[in-house]
């Protein structure tokens, strides 16, 4: 089997980010990058199923500036065996992500494309689906739970009101929620290895035009500021002031 | 000439929805999948699809895109099941799509929440059509009155993902995006019977939902549909209540449209105190009963 496995460098996801004063985009000053942590999910499930399957091949992929090699790294240390990294200057926005791993899924021929479910800096979700509509393959969406089943996955998916199981025929994609797994701690060895496993440098293949663009970054409304109160007699006195009990 | 289709899964999502197409200010028809789409929301067209059970996203998405011609504009409100197939209908459509509007600046500039919330980007469309996920709170209930013409539409779609079981735990609580109240517990709660007790009685004695942090979903204390916060449910109820909540900004970014934050934790320092409109510092297996007994319920 083949899985493919779009990563992207986000800022750290637990770090306090804020708007650059002049609203044209995020202050990263001091921020440190790493895997979308939902990508990493995504690494870790593959690498799972390689374990399981010692034929399975694992492909990373990342697009964006050269820094990426950084996460790239990272997820062949986790244990995927090559990674290639779409390098371009322009911001993509999801269709044009979409676009770009489509090309790439038809040049590589997965069986699978495992991905994070949304970026945790844009919070868009929605280059998975995306990619899956171009390609025309199945999808599944939230999933926490990937279990390869003759010639397809059986993917079990967190939704609004519970979970449901999909049966998705190959070649399909599959995004990850956070209780798919929980990716390992990554030892010394691994980060070695990784140094001389293949890193292939290419263009962007079809460079879309974007559908949409961020003209704006600003800070939300602050709240106004609460009190404590001292007690539950103060408290319930508080809510019934306020009209809600 | 500008027109939005609104794609509501039943006739009370329709309703959550028609707040956003009467503030954007198009013509709009609204299509309901399951149930009969309400005649009264201002929309021209009410279509019912009439399906008994919406089918994965593969196939639910290659029918919708068989009815948007003609529309400039596709929305439905931001849930796991809208992101599921409005992201795939705008591949499908090569469309633009922005996620989670909470503002209309024009038909084709809208504000989103980003990083967690900690951001609100400006996000102008460059294409058409646009498919778009919103969220409810940030445009408040229809108007409602007049008539739509009503009538019935077929999907044809097909898809390979097969659907092989189902599970909706849910019982009788509202639903957590629509409640009013919302009780939410964090992993204080130690385990799924403790949550239940202490978080669902207080939530039930209140007449609201229970909700909870990722980590008490992560620690099974809590089923995952109940998760709040950046990746799970954006929850605009009348009165929140959070109770052995430390306050992360991912969870903060699921509560932030909630009238009222109370805050309930014995440790004075927790985070959720500096976003709480009422914070009662207290361990809350002492506070949730007093609040009960002395509410007598």
């Amino acid at each position: 089997m083949k899985i493919l496995v779009p990563i992207k460098r986000v800022v750290d996801p637990y770090a306090k980010v804020k708007p650059l004063p002049d609203g044209t985009g995020i202050d990263t000053t001091g921020v440190k990058f790493d895997i979308n942590p939902f990508d990493e999910i995504a690494v870790e499930e593959a690498v799972r199923m390689k374990e399981r399957d010692a034929s399975t091949e694992v492909i990373v992929v990342s697009i964006g500036s050269g820094d990426a090699e950084e996460q790239l790294r990272k997820a062949l240390a986790i244990g995927a065996d090559r990674a290639i990294l779409i390098e371009t200057s322009a911001e993509l926005d999801s269709p044009g992500v979409a676009a770009e791993l489509a090309a790439l899924a038809i040049e590589l021929q997965p069986d699978v494309i495992l991905m994070g479910k949304q970026a945790t800096d844009d919070d868009c979700n929605q280059a998975g689906q995306m990619l899956a509509a171009k390609l025309g393959w199945p999808q599944a969406t939230f999933a926490c739970k990937v279990e390869p089943c003759g010639n397809a996955l059986h993917v079990t998916r967190e939704t609004d009101t519970g979970d449901e199981t999909l049966e998705l025929p190959f070649p399909c994609l599959v995004t990850t929620d956070l209780r798919l797994n929980e990716p390992r701690y990554i030892a010394l060895p691994g980060i070695i290895k990784a140094r001389s496993k293949p890193l292939d440098r290419r263009p962007a293949a079809v460079n879309q035009a974007p559908r949409t663009r961020t003209t704006r970054y600003e800070a939300p409304a602050a709240r106004p500021p609460g009190r404590k109160v001292a007690s539950v007699d103060d408290l319930l006195v508080a809510l019934k002031e306020r009209g809600v009990l | 000439m500008s027109k939005l289709l609104l794609i509501a899964y039943d006739p009370a999502d329709g309703l959550q929805g028609a707040g956003f197409a009467q503030k954007l200010g198009l013509p709009f028809d609204l299509l309901c999948l399951t149930g009969v789409a309400p005649t009264d929301v201002g929309a021209e067209r009410a279509l019912s699809a009439g399906l008994d059970e919406v089918p994965p996203a593969d196939a639910l998405a290659s029918g919708l895109s068989g009815v948007a011609g003609g529309y400039t504009h596709l929305a439905a409100v931001s849930a796991m099941r809208s992101k599921d197939v409005l992201a795939r209908l705008a591949g499908l459509l090569d469309a633009a799509m922005v996620t989670d509007v909470i503002a209309i600046e024009s038909p084709s500039v809208f504000k989103r929440p980003i990083v967690a919330g900690s951001i609100i980007a400006t996000v102008e469309v460059l294409a058409t059509p646009v498919v778009l996920t919103v969220r409810p709170a940030a445009f408040g209930t229809p108007n409602l009155g007049g008539a739509s013409v009503a009538e019935s539409v077929a999907l044809a779609g097909s898809g390979t993902a097969k659907r092989l079981s189902i599970s909706a735990r849910g019982g009788a609580r509202p639903d957590l995006t629509q409640a009013k109240v919302v009780v939410s517990g964090g992993r204080p709660l130690k385990d799924a019977a403790t949550f239940e007790s202490v978080i669902g009685g207080l939530a039930d004695a209140l007449g609201g939902a229970a909700g909870a942090t990722r980590a008490a979903v992560d620690s099974g204390i809590a089923p995952n549909e109940l998760q709040v916060g950046q990746t799970g449910k954006i929850v605009a109820p009348e009165l929140y209540i959070a109770a052995g909540v430390s306050g992360s900004t991912q969870h903060m970014a699921g509560i932030k449209d909630s009238k009222l934050i109370v805050a309930i934790n014995k440790d004075p320092d927790a985070p959720i105190f500096d976003n709480a409109d009422l914070g009662l510092v207290a361990d809350l297996y002492d506070a949730i009963p007093e609040i009960r007994a002395k509410l007598g319920r």
